[in-house]
């Protein structure tokens, strides 16, 4: 023992720690992380120093002084006196909007493309390979620009659009649709809505249970549908319809009342619907082909019948390996939509990281914020779609 | 994020490199001037049909260039969006910034910038097409209006709309070409931005008698060239570049008569900007003797510039106006050569 311990103290020298595989390891590993923190201390000293001698203080009490101009899209309320938060936070919603939209449309888009590109209708999936290989293709600015252009150069002006249905008008500022606007008592149909929507998830519980106790069937998904719309309906009628319709009208240069989709907004959501769901459509083409045949085969010879087997074997392991690039897919589009600003759509980046970057001349900050918020939406859809895929991941028994 | 890249850029480099003390040594240096102008603006900086960069603001690069390097022509001109240009100032990339620049109380004392005067007296102004039958622009009430981003135009509107009780729909424009094409598609309908800058639009529309400018001008924008704050030498140096144009359409001196002037001229102020006299005003800016000499030979006085971009010969067709000397009813006004 003492003779050992006098061996190992003599050995614990410079050379000898570098000999050794596993010390050389931490030693390279302790030097990397001193030379990048060197690196981000330097560029960050650098940067102080340099904004000092110009005499530019860092800070973020811009935020809250008054923004000073208008936003055309606005899901809360705005006024060129809020502050450059408002504004900021006026852009974030439109992000959340687009992107959002965008999500769904381009999830739906690419589940539909990418399994009729496997139908054995020839014309149905050469179509859809058609689609995905254009879209995919060229690159998602240029598909917003061209829809931009579309929307702009080839639908008329208001004062020469014309009626669809009495109500409806498309024209190159904007979709405008009639608004329902809820008068007193509509808050019963939301009460109504959410009652249902519980109960619905409840039945769905039960029906499981009962399931897998007795191996009964209870069609529970189309009961819970018919509650979720039949109940708020029932209600809706029942309170006296509370609601009225706001019509659009063509008052002065535009039209006035009723809801308006901007052609900015539907250019950057076809472009990056069209665009993503290419992606997703070979996602979804992928995941289905990596099931196995002798799976649908086992299956049928078990004697589940086809519609059973898609939705039972083939489509649960399909989605473990759909979901991780789906992920991505759902990032990229989100990322993607910060290109609004080639077509004047007033997202995060043309609010805090434009106008008022550009009035208050804080880039810094600005450019911070806007990075910090792209980082926080990603790492949350990220972190909503690890927890789905947790759940319908393989369970090893 | 194309419209990110040169912020990104200018990001990266205001964090890595320490400017040095001294732009005139650098550029002098160097042997080119890096002045950063607008993506295209007819009269104000556009390239010309060979290439070469033309405009009132390209003019004031030429006379810094003259001044310093003795020659109008090494001047590098790097295009900046109204979003970007500040950065890149900032970051050291250009030397100066010409770019119908609004002079404003938050950019000379916020942004670490300083302006080194007014080489164009401007308002902003709305653009309709004469079909729409609009006389003034307080009947804009309920209009689409498209504004260029990044710039004073949009908090001007703001205040403008709000201040008369009306109501628009702004629709934000990143580039000159952008809006033309969102407006000549009726997907606005009026245009506003600096009225030079509506003169300059509607030159190169396909019918320009199809689009008038209305009466009113709603704010001050005095345009002028932008340097960095820290470095007072180069300040001065733009700033009599400007005025050294100034003096010397006050005297009456151009590119045509200045070397008679020089040898005969007996007004010690005229001898002075010329440098045939021992004034030595050259040797007070750190510049030879002929600086003002090569600025007036090579680019012409502040009169022949506005005549040659913006002037009534020009597709814009701008009268002086307030541009004029003091003397003529304007209000360019340069110091005395003292």
């Amino acid at each position: 023992m003492s003779g050992m311990q006098v061996q190992e103290k003599k050995t614990v020298t410079l050379g000898s720690l570098w000999r050794d595989k596993k010390s050389r390891g931490v030693i390279m590993q302790i030097i990397a992380v001193i030379g990048i923190l060197l690196f981000l201390g330097n560029i960050v000293s650098n940067t102080v120093e340099n904004l000092d001698r110009l005499g530019v203080k860092v800070g973020f009490d811009f935020l809250t002084s008054p923004a000073n101009y208008d936003i055309n899209q606005t899901l809360i309320e705005y006024d060129s006196s809020d502050s450059h938060f408002r504004a900021g936070l006026v852009g974030l919603l439109n992000t959340l909007l687009v992107a959002g939209c965008g999500i769904i449309v381009a999830t739906f888009l690419g589940f539909t493309a990418g399994v009729l590109r496997l139908s054995n209708n020839f014309v149905l999936s050469r179509l859809m390979q058609v689609y995905v290989e254009i879209t995919r293709n060229v690159p998602v600015l240029l598909q917003i620009l061209l829809w931009h252009g579309i929307i702009i150069h080839s639908l008329p002006v208001p004062k020469r659009a014309e009626a669809i249905m009495d109500m409806f008008f498309a024209t190159n500022r904007g979709v405008y649709l009639p608004q329902p606007i809820p008068q007193d008592g509509f808050g019963w149909v939301w009460i109504a809505l959410l009652v249902a929507i519980v109960f619905a998830v409840l039945f769905k519980r039960h029906a499981n249970k009962v399931q897998e106790q007795t191996g009964k069937l209870i069609p529970a998904i189309w009961i819970g549908a018919a509650a979720i719309v039949g109940l708020p309906v029932i209600t809706f009628l029942l309170a006296g319809a509370p609601i009225e319709m706001s019509y659009p009208v063509l008052k002065g240069f535009n039209f006035k009342g009723g809801f308006v989709i901007k052609p900015e907004f539907m250019a950057l959501w076809f472009a990056l619907s069209l665009y993503t769901g290419a992606f997703i459509a070979e996602i979804v083409r992928a995941g289905i082909q990596s099931v196995s045949h002798g799976q649908t085969e086992a299956a049928h010879a078990l004697g589940i019948r086809p519609n059973f087997t898609m939705r039972l074997v083939v489509i649960p392991q399909a989605l473990r390996v759909i979901i991780p690039p789906l992920i991505s897919q759902y990032l990229n589009l989100t990322k993607n939509s910060s290109l609004a600003i080639a077509i004047g759509y007033m997202d995060l980046v043309a609010t805090i990281g434009g106008i008022s970057l550009n009035q208050t001349g804080r880039a810094l900050e600005s450019m911070a914020i806007v990075l910090g918020v792209y980082l926080f939406i990603s790492l949350f859809i990220s972190a909503l779609m690890n927890i789905y895929y947790k759940r319908i991941a393989l369970v090893s028994r | 994020m194309k419209k990110l890249l040169p912020i990104a850029v200018s990001l990266a480099a205001l964090t890595a490199m320490n400017v040095s003390a001294s732009t005139l040594e650098e550029v002098q240096e160097r042997g080119v001037l890096k002045c950063g102008v607008s993506t295209g603006l007819a009269g104000f900086a556009a390239p010309n049909d060979s290439g070469q960069w033309e405009g009132l603001d390209v003019d004031l690069c030429r006379a810094v260039a003259a001044a310093v390097l003795g020659d109008s022509e090494k001047v590098e001109y790097v295009p900046l969006t109204s979003k970007v240009r500040f950065e890149v100032l900032k970051s050291g990339e250009i030397d100066v910034l010409s770019r119908v620049t609004t002079w404003t109380f938050t950019r000379d004392a916020s942004l670490g910038l300083n302006f080194a005067g007014v080489n164009y007296y401007d308002g902003q102004g709305f653009m309709v097409p004469k079909a729409l039958g609009v006389t003034s622009a307080k009947g804009l009430d309920g209009a689409s209006i498209c504004i260029q981003t990044g710039t004073t135009t949009e908090l001007n509107a703001a205040e403008y709309f709000k201040l008369n009780g009306m109501t628009y729909e702004p629709v934000p424009v990143e580039t000159s070409a952008e809006g033309r094409s969102n407006y000549l598609a009726g997907r606005c309908d009026v245009y506003t931005t600096d009225a030079s800058a509506l003169a300059a639009q509607r030159s190169v529309f396909e019918d320009p008698t199809a689009h008038i400018v209305l009466p009113e001008i709603i704010s001050k924008e005095p345009l002028g060239p932008v340097v960095r704050h820290g470095d007072d030498q180069w300040l001065d140096i733009v700033k009599w570049s400007h005025n050294a144009m100034l003096n010397a359409e006050e005297l009456n001196i151009n590119s045509k008569n200045l070397d008679e002037r020089a040898a005969n001229d007996k007004d010690p102020a005229a001898q002075g900007l010329l440098g045939s006299n021992d004034a030595k005003l050259g040797a007070m800016l750190g510049l030879d003797k002929k600086w003002a000499y090569n600025i007036i030979k090579q680019v012409g006085n502040y009169s022949e510039s506005f005549e040659r971009n913006v002037g009534k010969s020009t597709a814009l067709k701008l009268e002086r106006g307030l541009n004029a000397l003091w003397t003529n009813g304007g209000i360019q006004y340069a110091p005395p050569l003292k």
